[in-house]
């Protein structure tokens, strides 16, 4: 019998397929922890993984994750899969992808962009998945150094 | 392409053929520009020229551009008592400068001032430089300088000498002259050296770029050297950039084994990169290079506004 890593929830978001040992970035975009929360989060790392080899889960109980927020862990995480729970039936599944172009997800990282200068607009980034995911900004043209950081 | 109404950002927005079609109108205005034809073309247009840092050179050359074609301008040329210094977005001024004029050309020491004033306007926005970003104009009129004084773009090699790695204008001249069928050069101390993106990014469009680092290993089978102006500030060491800025100085002596119809250019202003004695001679295309500014920027003028169809 399969042993169980975390318990099943019954309504929430399950995100899995995450990059081994990236669990705590990937809640860390999502805000937790948060003082505010009164719904268990589970998190299993360097679970064994057929596809993988290794992958860390990540189940938030009683939350479905915004567009911004899935687009968020696809910059770090490009091949994490979402469940979303309903009544401890799975209501819907899909993989991540990773956008084109972000919008407001990211800060660029140029001190002298001109997005960091309090102007009314969005960032918006190229995204392109070579060797490495690299985000150019498309006010600037630099390159975002270090994405982790950079995300908002 | 149709220009009208088109915002100019970056020399990355053009194609081959915009670039040629710029180049073929600023033939055309010339004489114009030369003060020896009037043009109506801009009557009762009005151009906005706002200088978040000053920069008088591309300033004049923008208004003189305006003005011969009869139009006007208005503007500031640095930000001291405008209300930016006040704390106003960029945004707001460009939507208030968007509704005093049909067209707004900006200057501003943040890199992508223009890409969002662009989305800010309602009239075509020029790219005058931002930071250390683009300044597609002075790639124009470098390229308009290249065939009209060497005689055409392609089939040129050409030397690019200095700051490769911080020089912005360097940058997009690399980028556009890639575009044509050119042999570039790059030629500076290695820690001023092209960026390796750019020489990469070089390299996919066409042969793949030379990195040396003496004047003396090109001299002799160049078109066009292009001198770009080495700032004492790169260097912690004084006693470094004096002997950098010793090396890479264009004499007489340094040109000798040129080709006769080959040309040296140079942005302006500069400080020791050329000796005055080059001046007298035939190579001196710099000061030709400043006065192209003028119909580069009319063509670009007379096609965003739509002048060009009239
Ligand atoms: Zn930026």
């Amino acid at each position: 019998m399969k042993e169980l890593k975390i318990t099943p929830i019954s309504n929430g978001t399950a995100i899995d397929h995450i990059e081994a040992g990236m669990a705590m970035k990937v809640a860390r975009i999502l805000e937790i922890p948060d003082a505010e929360i009164r719904s268990t989060v589970s998190i299993a790392m360097y679970v064994k993984s057929k596809k993988m080899g290794f992958k860390d889960i990540l189940k938030i109980e009683d939350r479905v994750l915004k567009k911004k927020e899935v687009n968020k862990i696809s910059l770090i995480s490009p091949n994490a899969s979402i469940v979303i729970i309903k009544d401890q039936e799975v209501l819907e599944k899909y993989y991540v992808s990773l956008p084109k172009v972000i919008k407001g997800i990211a800060k660029c990282s140029n001190p002298n962009c001109i997005t960091n200068r309090g102007e009314p607009v969005e960032t918006e980034f190229q995204v392109t998945n070579g060797k490495e995911i690299r985000l150019r900004c498309l006010y600037c043209d630099k390159n975002v150094t270090d994405i982790l950081a950079s995300i908002v | 392409m149709n220009f009208k109404g088109m915002h100019i950002v970056s020399v990355r927005d053009f194609s081959r053929e915009d670039i040629e079609h710029i180049l073929d109108l600023a033939d055309t205005f010339i004489p114009t520009a030369r003060g020896e034809e009037s043009s109506t073309l801009m009557n009762g247009k009005i151009m906005a020229t706002l200088f978040f840092e000053p920069s008088t050179r591309t300033r004049l050359s923008f208004e003189s551009a305006m003005q011969r074609l009869g139009g006007r301008v208005l503007g500031f040329a640095d930000p001291g008592g405008t209300s930016a210094k006040k704390g106003e977005t960029l945004a707001d001024t460009i939507r208030m400068a968007a509704a005093y004029s049909d067209l707004i050309v900006l200057r501003h020491p943040q890199e992508g001032a223009a890409r969002l004033a662009s989305k800010f306007s309602d009239v075509p926005v020029i790219n005058a430089g931002d930071g250390a970003g683009q300044h597609p104009t002075q790639t124009l009129l470098d390229l308009l300088t290249i065939r009209r004084e060497a005689g055409s773009i392609d089939g040129k090699k050409v030397a690019l000498v200095g700051d490769l790695k911080y020089g912005r204008t360097v940058h997009s001249l690399a980028y556009a002259l890639a575009m044509f069928d050119t042999e570039l050069t790059f030629v500076a101390p290695p820690t001023l050296q092209m960026p390796e993106e750019m020489v990469e990014t070089v390299g996919h469009m066409g042969p793949k770029p030379k990195l040396v680092n003496s004047v003396e290993e090109v001299v002799a089978d160049a078109d066009v050297i292009y001198v770009t102006r080495i700032q004492k500030e790169r260097f912690p060491d004084p006693a470094e950039y004096r002997k950098v800025a010793e090396v890479y100085k264009i004499t007489p002596e340094v040109l000798e084994d040129a080709k006769k119809k080959m040309i040296v250019m140079h942005p302006l202003p500069r400080v020791k990169e050329i000796s005055p004695e080059v001046d007298d001679t035939e190579y001196a295309a710099y000061f030709k290079q400043a006065f192209y500014g003028v119909p580069a920027r009319m063509a670009l003028i007379s096609l965003v506004t739509g002048g060009d169809q009239q």
